[in-house]
């Protein structure tokens, strides 16, 4: 074994600024997620409760197994827009009966549980990590239908929901739907695509078009109980598996369908008890600088987060601005690749390629912790290749096969963040820590070079340049790409799977990859044409 | 020389038995019943004797089958034991008949003193003051109150108090009646009862050659329906008054002389505050509180009984008494209830610090001992007499010993049955006891609403669930299938408690108490719902340490099915856990009943507006050569019943409909 040395100084006043920094960022998320948390608020909430309803989160957490975790996904999707934070729909992983599942629950105290366009990738996302995980779903149902005002985002991509459910049973993973309220119309498919459905007696209604609707289209008088009530879809329609007698009774053969789907994860097990690291994770507060120009050593991050700060580097030696070596986490084998001063050179890239194709060949799944700023530019890097080497490590991590998990700590800019598997790169799990930035470039170089064509174009015109012009175009480009490119944003377009307190890192790191191995895990038999 | 002992008895009096005979070197024969079959007493013994059937009148009181056991499993000697057949004269003779050694007393002077009223004229004629006995049909207001005693048998099986003339004669019917169920010999007899009287015994021994010992008296004057339950040596009555305990030895000498007494035995004597005794009866067997002696003696006296039974002499003198022994019984029952016996597994018996177990040579030093007829994982039925162990401590004096015996009571953990423990704990503490003030009504005076109160009291139920549910919380780490490494409740944006429930599992009297258990674990911190004085210090299956309120308190816990046991320094608490989900008694779906098929109805049983009880058939559906009952879903009326004999229906059709007379399901509380 080798052990990893630690150099970082927790009495040292760059630590002590580097956690008072990461503190406050984290303080504001913590006040975003609080809206989340609130749901509709108070007045809504409140009546949820008067109708003797369960709040969603209280739902989850009589569904899921006692003491044990549950990791929210997208808890800021739609920050930043104009609905509700959390985009009126909990998605999340949690254990019940000894089975990771991912649990969605629309929160119907946000506008009656309605889906708006944030509502619909929210659970998009969620539906693509089952598939890709084979987690069992276990949707609990309540929803008002779609946001009618916002019909135009949804209607046609939200088709995709009932696609899902039905591939996900296709792919021989079992999808339940416990009924808590409403599932009317588009709705009423949520069941009706679910492998197993509970249904509540007296608050379950599922129908394809209310009263008014059957009214106005054949002139049948009707009422809610007989089109879609539960006792209806349990004793006529069939459409329930199983009828509830309340809320409580739902949930409980919610749980007791789980103990008997006989599943099985198709990864292999971990090949060590997990070992805690020897050094503190709380000290991964304070190891990112607020400025992200100054580069941090990422061995004293994964000092802090893999068993035993356990750590064998590949190539030490060479390409050192990237970090990567082998370590478990909880138990599992994994490869890490960790940037260390931000560029990524030729050789860096080469590395990398090379590191990735090990880890296939192994069936070993891969970490990605960024703090890049990208590949490196000039002459001599263009001359040397570095297109063909970049190209390499891009080709690799498309289509390296083993599970790939990202974390955002620092930067992660530009080509690099595709390079270490940024979001289109299709990694299992996608983190990021709130001292994270994501964008094309940073944001006053993005202004600069604005700013260098614009003169070059006056130049070329033969026009005036104005300078005061400039400055302000400067500013306000630079002010507009630095919050595009923080995590709140990113989270809000759910270009991520949420922010985490970078204590959590390696407790994350451990359900991610506790649930990855739900699916077989191999690497590839083939990559693209390498460049070289 | 004797070779091979079978004791006619079961429990600790078999395992204190086989101790000795274990030391001596003698071979050791166990007899059992169907229900004895896992006790520990059978595993001890070299050969075990099954006594087929469970009830006592066919097993331990059968003297030919425990005769035939002997001479089977090829014992010489046959200890009784006591309780069962250990005072039965013919069963003594019996042995002696079958070629086999009895330790015991001569078959003669059981059978002098088997009779109370007989023994009691004997021993008035040998000078011994005895109460008067007074005939149960000649009693006048002046003679209350008066005590029923039956004539056979020891102990205070059938003895009741009569204080006004109306409570007479049920008491005596009740009296007759326990009296023949227990000793088969129905014959009562009355004498004075003293309010405050003392129960005072001197253990004798005595061998065929005209040695008698007394080895010290003891006091048994807490008594809880004329059973001991706290047994102590020497005296404290006689300890305070001058020249009681020479009398009460004279007295017993005197006893033991008149019926020609050989090994071990006991007279006991009712004693009053002024030192005036009285002869009560001679038990002619070892007692249960013998150990008392043996500590403050360094005695063994079953040793002694081997000795004696093989014909070899006492030694001169006995040993001097040293410091004070206190006896206390654990008895499985219910103080709170009406002393009800309990039953059930006891799945933990764990007493701290014990010296040593039936240890008879008295002990290295002063200290605990513990003669015990149960161990973990025990099942203990209500068929034979409930007491489950006895703890004894032996300390220089009497307040050391109470002190450290009611300690350990206290810091025992006893996990699956209701015991009389938390009252054995508040008697030792009482002042009154402490002071001496013991006598036979001492529970009554004191009251049982006070000695009866489990120890765990105020927080300690509240607290001990919390710590039953951090337990629980670590314990589903270690077991859970997936994830078990990861921090206990994990959550990236907590909101929740994690919410447990459980109901206290105490003794009938007391309030069942629920106690809701919130708390959340935060990077390692906790945070318990309403409170802010706690803070989490360790946690595991079976140890949780909490700092409440700047002090530190561990926690035991041991889970079993539906049972969560809590020892602490609050108290002990037992706890059943509530499951999160009620279950729903079935899934009767109430309201129309439609056919199931097509077919004819061919019979109805029922008419509108009748009252039906779930499952009563309504109708009879012909179809397909078979015939199909339609039953009531629930309780109910019949509000509608629109077919007819004969009549055809179709498939769904309405055939019925019961109003349910409850609404809502009916619901069991049950686990998860």
């Amino acid at each position: 074994m080798t052990v990893l040395a630690s150099a970082l100084d927790e009495t040292s006043a760059a630590y002590a600024a580097n956690a008072e920094a990461m503190i406050v960022k984290l303080a504001e998320i913590e006040a975003e997620q609080a809206k989340a948390l609130a749901g509709g608020g108070p007045r809504y909430v409140e009546r949820h409760r008067a109708r003797g309803k369960l709040g969603v989160r209280e739902r989850i957490e009589l569904l899921l197994d006692p003491d044990s975790p549950f990791l929210e996904l997208s808890p800021l999707a739609a920050w930043g827009t104009e609905f509700a934070v959390g985009a009126s729909i909990v998605t999340g992983i949690g254990v019940v009966e000894g089975t990771e599942c991912l649990i969605s629950g629309s929160d119907p105290t946000v506008r009656g549980g309605t889906s708006n366009p944030w509502t619909v990738r929210k659970s998009f996302r969620a539906h693509d990590i089952a598939l890709a995980n084979r987690l069992p779903v276990i949707s609990l149902v309540e929803s008002g239908g779609a946001d009618l005002p916002t019909q135009k985002e949804i209607f046609i991509p939200g088709g995709r929901t009932f696609r899902d459910l039905t591939r996900l049973s296709a792919a021989g993973i079992p999808t339940i739907a416990i009924v808590f309220g409403n599932s009317t119309a588009g709705g009423a498919y949520l069941p009706g695509m679910s492998d197993h459905v509970v249904m509540i007696e007296k608050r379950s209604k599922v129908f394809l078009g209310g009263p008014p609707l059957v009214k106005m289209a054949t002139g049948e008088e009707s009422d809610e109980e007989s089109l879609g009530g539960a006792q209806m879809h349990a004793r006529t329609s069939g459409l329930a598996d199983y009828l509830a007698a309340d809320e409580q009774d739902a949930i409980r053969i919610g749980r007791r369908i789980v103990a008997r789907l006989n599943w099985r994860k198709h990864g292999p097990r971990p090949v060590a008890p997990p070992a805690p690291p020897r050094y503190d994770p709380g000290q991964l507060l304070g190891i990112v600088p607020p400025d992200l120009r100054i580069p941090f050593d990422p061995r004293e991050v994964i000092a802090r987060v893999v068993d035993d700060s356990d750590f064998d580097e590949f190539k030490p030696a060479y390409g050192t601005s990237l970090v990567t070596g082998w370590a478990n986490v909880h138990g599992y084998p994994v490869g890490i690749l960790a940037n260390a001063r931000g560029i990524l050179f030729s050789a860096e890239s080469q590395k990398a390629a090379q590191f990735i194709q090990l880890a296939n060949q192994a069936d070993t799944p891969l970490i990605f912790l960024h703090n890049t700023t990208g590949y490196m530019v000039g002459s001599q890097y263009e001359q040397a290749g570095i297109i063909k080497h970049g190209a390499m490590m891009i080709n690799a991590v498309s289509n390296s096969a083993v599970p790939h998990i990202s974390i955002l700590m620092g930067a992660s800019y530009g080509a690099g963040h595709y390079g270490m598997c940024g979001r289109a790169y299709d990694p299992r799990f996608l983190f990021a820590w709130p001292s994270a930035k994501s964008a094309v470039m940073g944001p006053a170089q993005l202004a600069g070079v604005l700013s260098i064509v614009s003169r070059a174009a006056a130049q070329a015109a033969g026009r005036p340049f104005d300078e005061d012009a400039d400055a302000a175009m400067k500013e306000a480009v630079a002010a507009q790409i630095e919050a595009e490119s923080l995590p709140m944003f990113l989270s809000g377009r759910i270009y991520d799977d949420g922010i985490i307190d970078p204590r959590d890192t390696r407790t994350v790191l451990g359900l991610c990859l506790s649930v990855v191995h739900g699916a077989p895990v191999r690497g590839t038999a083939g990559y693209g044409v390498f460049r070289m | 020389m004797l070779s091979r002992v079978l004791v006619a008895n079961r429990g600790e009096i078999a395992r204190r038995v086989f101790r000795t005979c274990r030391q001596l070197g003698l071979s050791t024969v166990a007899v059992y019943s169907d229900a004895d079959r896992g006790s520990p007493h059978v595993a001890e013994a070299d050969v075990a004797v099954r006594l087929p059937g469970a009830a006592a009148a066919d097993t331990y009181l059968r003297a030919d089958v425990l005769i035939d056991a002997a001479r089977r499993s090829g014992a010489d000697a046959v200890h009784p034991g006591y309780g069962f057949l250990s005072e039965n004269a013919a069963f003594a003779r019996a042995v002696q008949q079958a070629g086999l050694t009895w330790i015991g007393p001569p078959p003669a002077a059981i059978e002098a003193m088997a009779s109370k009223i007989e023994s009691k004229r004997l021993m008035a004629a040998a000078g011994v003051p005895v109460l008067p006995e007074l005939s149960p049909d000649a009693l006048t207001e002046a003679d209350l109150p008066v005590l029923i005693k039956a004539s056979a048998g020891g102990g205070g099986r059938g003895m009741r108090v009569v204080r006004t003339m109306a409570e007479l004669p049920a008491g005596l019917a009740a009296a007759r009646s326990e009296a023949a169920a227990a000793f088969g010999d129905p014959a009562v007899f009355c004498e004075p009862y003293l309010e405050a009287g003392r129960h005072v015994e001197v253990q004798i021994m005595a061998d065929a050659y005209g040695t008698v010992w007394t080895v010290g008296e003891r006091e048994c004057s807490i008594q809880r329906r004329h059973q001991k339950i706290i047994e102590e040596a020497p005296s404290p009555l006689a300890q305070r008054i001058p020249g009681l305990r020479a009398r009460l030895t004279e007295a017993a000498r005197a006893a033991a002389f008149a019926v020609g007494y050989r090994n071990a035995g006991t007279a006991e004597f009712l004693a009053d505050d002024t030192g005036q005794f009285f002869f009560l009866e001679m038990n002619t067997r070892l007692q249960v509180e013998h150990p008392v002696t043996e500590c403050t003696t360094g005695l063994d006296l079953v040793a002694l009984q081997l000795q004696v039974a093989a014909g070899l002499p006492l030694a001169a003198t006995p040993p001097e008494v040293t410091g004070h022994a206190i006896e206390a019984r654990l008895y499985a029952e219910d103080p709170a209830a009406g002393w009800q016996p309990q039953s059930g597994t006891l799945h933990r018996f764990e007493v701290p610090g014990v010296l040593a177990e039936f240890a008879v040579h008295g002990l290295p030093r002063y200290g605990l001992r513990l003669d015990s007829g149960v161990a973990d994982g025990s099942d203990v039925g209500t068929r034979y007499d409930p007491m489950l162990a006895k703890v004894i401590c032996w300390a220089p004096d009497r307040v050391q010993a109470a002190a450290a015996l009611a300690g350990a009571l206290a810091r025992s953990r006893i996990h699956g049955l209701i015991t009389n423990r938390d009252l054995l704990v508040r008697v030792l503490r009482h002042p009154a006891f402490l002071a001496g003030q013991t006598d036979t009504g001492f529970l009554d005076r004191h009251g049982l609403d006070h000695l009866a109160a489990p120890l765990a009291a105020g927080q300690a139920g509240e607290l001990s669930a919390l710590a039953a549910a951090l337990a629980d919380a670590a314990g589903r780490q270690v077991r859970a299938r997936v994830l078990g490494g990861l921090p206990s409740g994990w959550r990236n944006l907590p909101s929740e408690f994690q919410r447990k429930e459980y109901a206290q599992a105490g003794g009938q009297g007391w309030t069942t108490s629920r106690y809701r258990a919130s708390y959340r674990i935060e990077r390692g911190a906790l945070l318990v719902e309403g409170r802010d004085d706690i803070r989490l210090v360790s946690m595991s299956p079976d140890l949780v340490e909490l700092d409440i309120a700047g002090l530190l308190y561990r926690f035991q816990i041991a889970a079993y099915p539906g049972l969560t046991c809590v020892d602490s320094a609050l108290g002990p608490v037992a706890l059943r856990p509530v499951g999160r989900f009620a279950v729903a008694a079935g899934q009767a779906v109430t309201g129309s009943l439609l056919a199931p098929m097509p077919g004819v109805v061919a019979r109805i049983g029922v008419a509108a507006g009748d009252q039906v009880l779930a499952g009563q058939p309504l109708l009879w559906l012909e179809a397909m050569k078979m015939e199909h009952v339609i039953s009531a879903p629930a309780a109910g009326i019949v509000a509608e019943l629109p077919v007819s004999a004969g009549q055809q229906v179709v498939v769904g059709a309405v055939l019925a409909v019961v109003k349910p007379q409850e609404d809502a399901g009916v619901k069991v509380e049950n686990a998860q």
